[in-house]
């Protein structure tokens, strides 16, 4: 693909302003980082507040074609429609709260995994805000359209920006600006007004940190990134550092981490299946998982502190001690917070504690590595009470 | 100093040439933070795999820009990864190679050639 074919964002000439190199993923130029580098760009997010762009993803919104009156009714019909892709409990989601979900297929492998949300306003019950990967959106949004049928109607809102606010000095930032984005705590959002035009603040983020995830209309989005770049607390930040903070976080990437092999018991995202889903025995993948879950599990995903030598990158094999594969790593780099390679990768569920010793082997040297619990950085969330 | 298309420099001192990356390559990958090196004592062939370099983001490889064996390599690197950014030219080699052919400096660039080559990219 060349350079010509990739699509823009609305703040793609706020990133060549700002001397950003651009480089191509999921089909965009986006920016990989800034004059600053990855290292230090991942440093400042971790101290005071990094701004991503990250429009390249597919936000939506769903919407009940036959509403009632009766708010509570229409957001049970807007849940009926997507729960049955997905592993979550959407209709138990009070007003303006989020939930991180998982899109599966028939066997329970996972086909993407994406937030979903219930609007706070009683005007707006029977639509459901959903934000889902820039690699499977088309997919994605193809099989939602399909089970909406004429029940419901999918609205893509890829042609805004979102933009990713992160870092302990997040919420103060934003709320000079957004002074309605205070009373947001983790996993909730609102529609809050900037000079006139509506955007989306959730409470949410893929760093670990405290943050928000902003969709704005294309209009005012350079003039909003904008306001928050002129703030000395606000750096912005590439994709590149965006995946050692993920990372860090022991946050999955999808199509790496996790993709249509991997049930979320697996994946330890088994936290992500619905109770009363999983009781009344309507899930995809229902049988796999509890057979999974009663002890048949082959596989699960753990994070590595590599004690000794180069970062161990996607790909690389896992051994136990002895030397026997094990496994793969599926993601893996150096951790600017520990200075210290991390991992993440598959093992069977016997060496999967953490203090167990594996090794990782980087072109062609065994190098010792420990199973940790994650995340490998704590997250720093501001939950509600 | 005389540098690749790959981007390596070589300083030749009576027949032995310390060699490294350019300022434009270490700038490209961004923070190093660990960087293989051989051994001393280790043939090489000019154009082969030399050592790795890792940034955050990537591993990539270094290659060898004469033949000849190496007799030393920057252990220095090991603890201080970043001096590769930092005096990419200088203090930031990678190793010294006992050329096998002192000829395969003719094939290299001089500064002004490098800077024209650079000026292409």
């Amino acid at each position: 693909m060349s350079d010509e074919d990739l699509k823009t964002t609305p703040l793609t000439a706020a990133h060549r302003t700002l001397g950003a190199r651009l480089v191509a993923f999921a089909g965009y130029a986006m920016p990989l980082q800034y004059p600053r580098g990855i290292l230090k760009e991942h440093l400042w997010t971790r101290e005071k507040a990094g701004l991503f762009d990250v429009s390249h993803m597919g936000p939506a919104f769903l919407n009940v074609i036959a509403r009632t009156g009766d708010g509570e009714a229409n957001h049970a019909a807007a849940a009926a429609v997507v729960e049955p892709l997905i592993c979550g409990d959407i209709r138990g989601l009070k007003p303006g709260q989020l939930r991180y979900t998982l899109l599966l297929n028939k066997e329970g492998g996972i086909l993407d995994d994406l937030v979903i949300g219930r609007p706070m306003s009683p005007a707006r019950q029977g639509m459901l805000y959903l934000v889902v990967n820039a690699g499977t959106k088309e997919t994605d949004f193809a099989a939602i359209v399909t089970a909406a049928g004429d029940r419901a109607r999918l609205t893509r809102a890829d042609d805004r920006a979102l933009m990713a606010l992160q870092g302990p000095a997040a919420g103060e930032v934003l709320a000079a600006i957004l002074p309605a984005s205070a009373d947001l705590t983790f996993m909730t959002f609102d529609r809050v007004d900037f000079e006139g035009h509506a955007l989306i603040v959730s409470r949410s983020g893929y760093t670990g940190e405290d943050g928000f995830e902003i969709l704005a209309p294309a209009m005012v989005a350079a003039r909003f990134w904008n306001r928050l770049i002129a703030d000395e607390r606000v750096a912005p930040i590439g994709l590149g550092a965006r995946d050692s903070l993920r990372l860090e976080a022991g946050l999955p990437l999808y199509g790496h981490d996790i993709d249509e092999t991997v049930s979320p018991v697996e994946a330890d995202l088994a936290f992500a299946l619905s109770r009363r889903r999983r009781k009344a025995g309507d899930l995809r993948g229902a049988a796999r998982f509890a057979d999974e879950l009663a002890g048949g599990l082959k596989r699960r995903r753990v994070g590595l502190s590599i004690l000794e030598g180069a970062p161990a990158r996607e790909g690389a094999e896992i051994t136990d001690a002895a030397g026997a594969v094990v496994g793969r790593v599926t993601s893996g780099g150096f951790s600017p917070t520990l200075e210290a390679p991390i991992a993440m990768g598959y093992v069977p569920p016997a060496l999967s504690e953490p203090g167990t010793a594996l090794k990782v082997v980087v072109r062609g040297k065994p190098q010792n590595a420990r199973v940790v619990a994650l995340p490998f950085v704590p997250h720093r969330y501001r939950r509600g009470a | 100093m005389r540098f690749s298309k790959d981007h390596e420099w070589v300083d030749l001192t009576g027949d032995t040439a310390a060699v490294g990356i350019t300022a434009y390559a270490a700038e490209q990958l961004g923070d190093v933070v660990f960087v293989e090196l051989p051994a001393a004592g280790k043939a090489v062939k000019a154009g082969e795999a030399l050592a790795v370099v890792e940034s955050v983001k990537a591993a990539s490889d270094v290659f060898a820009p004469v033949s000849g064996e190496v007799v030393e390599a920057n252990g220095a690197l090991t603890d201080n990864p970043e001096t590769v950014n930092d005096q990419p030219e200088a203090a930031g080699w990678f190793v010294k190679i006992k050329l096998a052919d002192p000829a395969e400096m003719d094939a290299l660039m001089d500064r002004g050639a490098y800077e024209a080559y650079l000026a292409t990219l």
